[in-house]
């Protein structure tokens, strides 16, 4: 494979943000991160954005969003209708083709003109699922109570990995780390006890198990080779990305755990090295859990500095921040091997997986 | 490129108005599973999907490859979803191409697909939001005024539009899949049918249809034992922002810059004389004349002599869109792949009725938005 590096990260603070649409909030980050990219944004060969139609409630999103990269002369671009990491898997392979050295990518969302618990709901079985209406929470309860009763089924008669003290423990975490995130829009220190007395939302999660609604984006300069060289001091060198989706139907899976993030990973090689540092896009704090399982992510490994999707969550520039907060600890020095992580889908159904490197 | 790819398989469902009795995951099943049979593979041969479609609202499900992963034996694989409007069919099969490309697989399965039954396109269109540009009329409204600039400064006789929606009608009967078959289709039929958006009336337009097309892309090694495998010689992708001041919309930069790219690409000097037979987006009949002009094919202002001189007719020079094209089958998501798709059916020599003879490279070709996404590919019975 041709090395390819992240020599740029912007991203927007993380809000519900009233007064900016789509292109308002993009073009101040695109302008950002090609500015740190070093590379002049109409030298840059390639364009890959990801967005979602329905987050607004208006075809065709991205042709707006143009405006904020300066399209012309007319450019190499291409949009997916998935979160910004995989917009960035995209770009990632355009480079590999080898014709283009350079690529601007970027993931943006504005959840909060809609009901987003609701609205995922259209992304279910239309004919068997959706009908029934089940909310985004409601399906990732099914997945908690999956994880925290799994173990009792077996036959072993084993008391359960994980207690709801767990989940809290992961959400006080993210939160106090949140504190040193400047765009995140959740941050604090929680005591794990007072997370426990409230109540619950969706048995077993509480509303602190669930991520906030956020509007933001983000944006990502791609470089190979020699030109990454020539214009990052640090490049965070891609080591390995990859991708994997798992059924839809939820009978059809084991919940408690993620193949799809698992095999995600093996394929990018995470295992091939120690990580120093994970950020893994887990809306709901069960799933980092889950996530962690998954990928063999030890105590060692520093997860989610940046406080994760609980602190901020973006719809569709989520799982892109992971890949930039991981790739920017590369890029300052602060640590040699990093993974960023983006999922879609209802309760972890796909899964990408890209781990970076030091030169 | 670093890697040769090759279209070894493609499949296709029957176009028509309303499939009621399959489901989105049936109809792209169906699609996919021919062009699995005509790769001779399987589903554990393929090691990733990619899936493309107009704008979700469409159907009304969001990220629609969530749902159909099973149906498109994904499960355990990377799977994508491409949007780029109305060019996404012919985008999705470069996206897959560059997966070959890249050597980053050897196997790519992808498919494109439109169920308009399932909801109304031309609503999903017109939503009005604060501070934007409504497209109340849909499509055709929105185009038929730069049709009518196209045949003011071209200076175009009023009869090339109806000669190209019954040229297009006409072949649609050679090809199986066509949605519209409309024996006895002349020009009176559709100067007397109703004016919709002027100068375009009712048979100047697409239908609107349910259908899938699917194709299976693979690197030299796996290629070379295949009887007649259609070669990609080159691909381009362009975009344009949709409005600014002076922006030429009847014939884009995007389109003129995208041809350039994939002539120069794949060594050609004077496609005229080098392409054999071109599948192009014509989802409104003077589209024809106007992209022959954007892609060098014509000098500007005169794409629609081409046209009047029967050199696009199924018997001409450069026969353009034999199957029928968008003017006879548009489910909107697949349209863009299935002019690729038939591209590579002509260079294969697998088209049938509709086969243009000796047919050894073939352009494909796909537009969307306001005139502002481009994607296309030039493929070859020989290797570049």
């Amino acid at each position: 494979m041709r090395d390819v590096a992240i020599v740029g990260f912007a991203q927007s603070p993380s809000h519900p943000d009233p007064i900016h649409n789509d292109v308002e909030t993009l073009t101040p980050v695109i302008a950002e991160a090609v500015k740190r990219s070093g590379i002049p944004r109409k030298e840059i060969g390639f364009i890959c954005s990801g967005s979602c139609d329905y987050l607004t409630g208006v075809p065709f999103a991205f042709v707006s969003a143009l405006d904020a990269v300066g399209a012309w002369p007319p450019v190499r671009e291409s949009h997916v209708e998935m979160d910004g990491a995989w917009a960035l898997y995209e770009a990632w392979v355009r480079l590999q083709v080898g014709d283009v050295d350079s690529a601007l990518v970027y993931g943006f969302g504005k959840s909060s003109v809609g009901d987003t618990r609701d609205i995922s709901v259209a992304q279910l079985d239309p004919y068997y699922v959706a009908p029934l209406w089940p909310d985004s929470v409601s399906m990732a309860a099914l997945q908690a109570r999956a994880l925290l009763e799994g173990d009792r089924r077996q036959e072993t008669g084993d008391s359960a990995r994980y207690t709801e003290r767990d989940f809290a423990e992961v959400v006080a975490r993210n939160l106090k780390n949140a504190k040193r995130n400047q765009l995140a829009q959740v941050a604090g220190v929680f005591d794990v006890e007072m997370l426990l007395q409230a109540p619950y939302d969706v048995s077993p999660l509480r509303e602190h198990d669930c991520p906030p609604v956020s509007d933001g984006a983000a944006a990502i300069v791609l470089a190979a080779g020699e030109l990454a060289r020539k214009v990052h001091e640090r490049p965070a060198w891609i080591s390995g990305i990859d991708h994997r989706i798992e059924a839809h139907s939820l009978g059809a899976r084991d919940l408690a755990k993620s193949p799809s993030a698992a095999l995600a990973a093996e394929k990018a090689g995470a295992g091939q090295g120690s990580i120093d540092v994970a950020e893994l896009h887990a809306p709901f704090s069960h799933q980092e859990l889950i996530l962690r399982d998954a990928m063999g992510l030890g105590e060692e490994v520093e997860i989610n500095p940046s406080g994760g999707a609980l602190a901020a969550n973006p719809i569709m520039a989520t799982g892109l921040i992971r890949i930039g907060e991981a790739a920017s600890r590369v890029m300052n020095g602060t640590a040699k091997r990093a993974l960023g992580h983006a999922t879609s889908g209802p309760c972890l159904q796909q899964n990408l997986v890209c781990v970076m490197e030091a030169g | 490129m670093a890697e040769r790819c090759a279209v070894v398989g493609i499949g296709q469902t029957k176009y028509s108005a309303k499939r009621p009795d399959v489901s989105m995951a049936g109809l792209v099943r169906e699609a996919a599973l021919r062009a699995l049979e005509d790769a001779d593979m399987t589903w554990k041969d393929i090691d990733a999907v990619v899936i493309g479609k107009a704008p979700d609202m469409f159907e009304g499900l969001m990220m629609p490859e969530i749902y159909l992963a099973d149906a498109l034996g994904a499960v355990g694989k990377p799977m994508m979803r491409v949007h780029t409007a109305g060019s996404v069919g012919g985008s999705t099969a470069i996206v897959a191409s560059h997966l070959v490309h890249g050597g980053v697989f050897e196997r790519v399965l992808t498919v494109a697909y439109e169920k308009q039954s399932e909801s109304e396109a031309t609503w999903a269109l017109t939503i009005r939001i604060p501070f934007s540009l409504p497209l109340v009329a849909g499509a055709g409204g929105y185009f038929a005024p730069t049709i009518r600039q196209y045949i003011q400064r071209s200076g175009a006789p009023n009869d090339i539009g109806t000669m190209v929606a019954v040229k297009d009608r006409l072949n649609a009967l050679r090809n199986p899949y066509a949605h519209l078959r409309m024996e006895g289709i002349s020009a009176e039929t559709v100067t007397q049918s109703p004016m919709l958006w002027d100068p375009l009336r009712y048979l100047d337009a697409c239908p609107s249809s349910d259908g899938a097309c699917a194709m299976v892309l693979t690197n030299e090694k796996n290629a070379e034992h295949v009887k007649n495998p259609a070669w990609i010689l080159a691909t381009s992708m362009r975009s344009e922002p949709i409005s600014f001041p002076g922006r030429d919309e009847v014939s884009p930069r995007a389109g003129r810059d995208a041809a350039a790219e994939l002539y120069k690409e794949a060594g050609i000097t004077n496609p005229r004389d080098e392409i054999d037979v071109a599948e192009v987006y014509v989802p409104f009949s003077w589209y024809e004349p106007m992209w022959m002009e954007n892609l060098g094919f014509a000098p500007k202002n005169e794409g629609w002599k081409m046209t009047a001189e029967g050199v696009t007719a199924f018997d001409g020079d450069l026969p353009v869109n034999p199957s029928g094209g968008v003017l006879s089958s548009n489910p909107i998501g697949a349209s863009g792949m299935i002019r690729f798709a038939e591209a590579a059916l002509q260079v294969r020599g697998q088209a049938e009725e509709h086969q243009v003879d000796g047919a050894k490279v073939a352009m494909g070709h796909a537009y969307g938005g306001g005139s502002q996404f481009f994607s296309m590919w030039l493929v070859g019975s020989e290797r570049a």
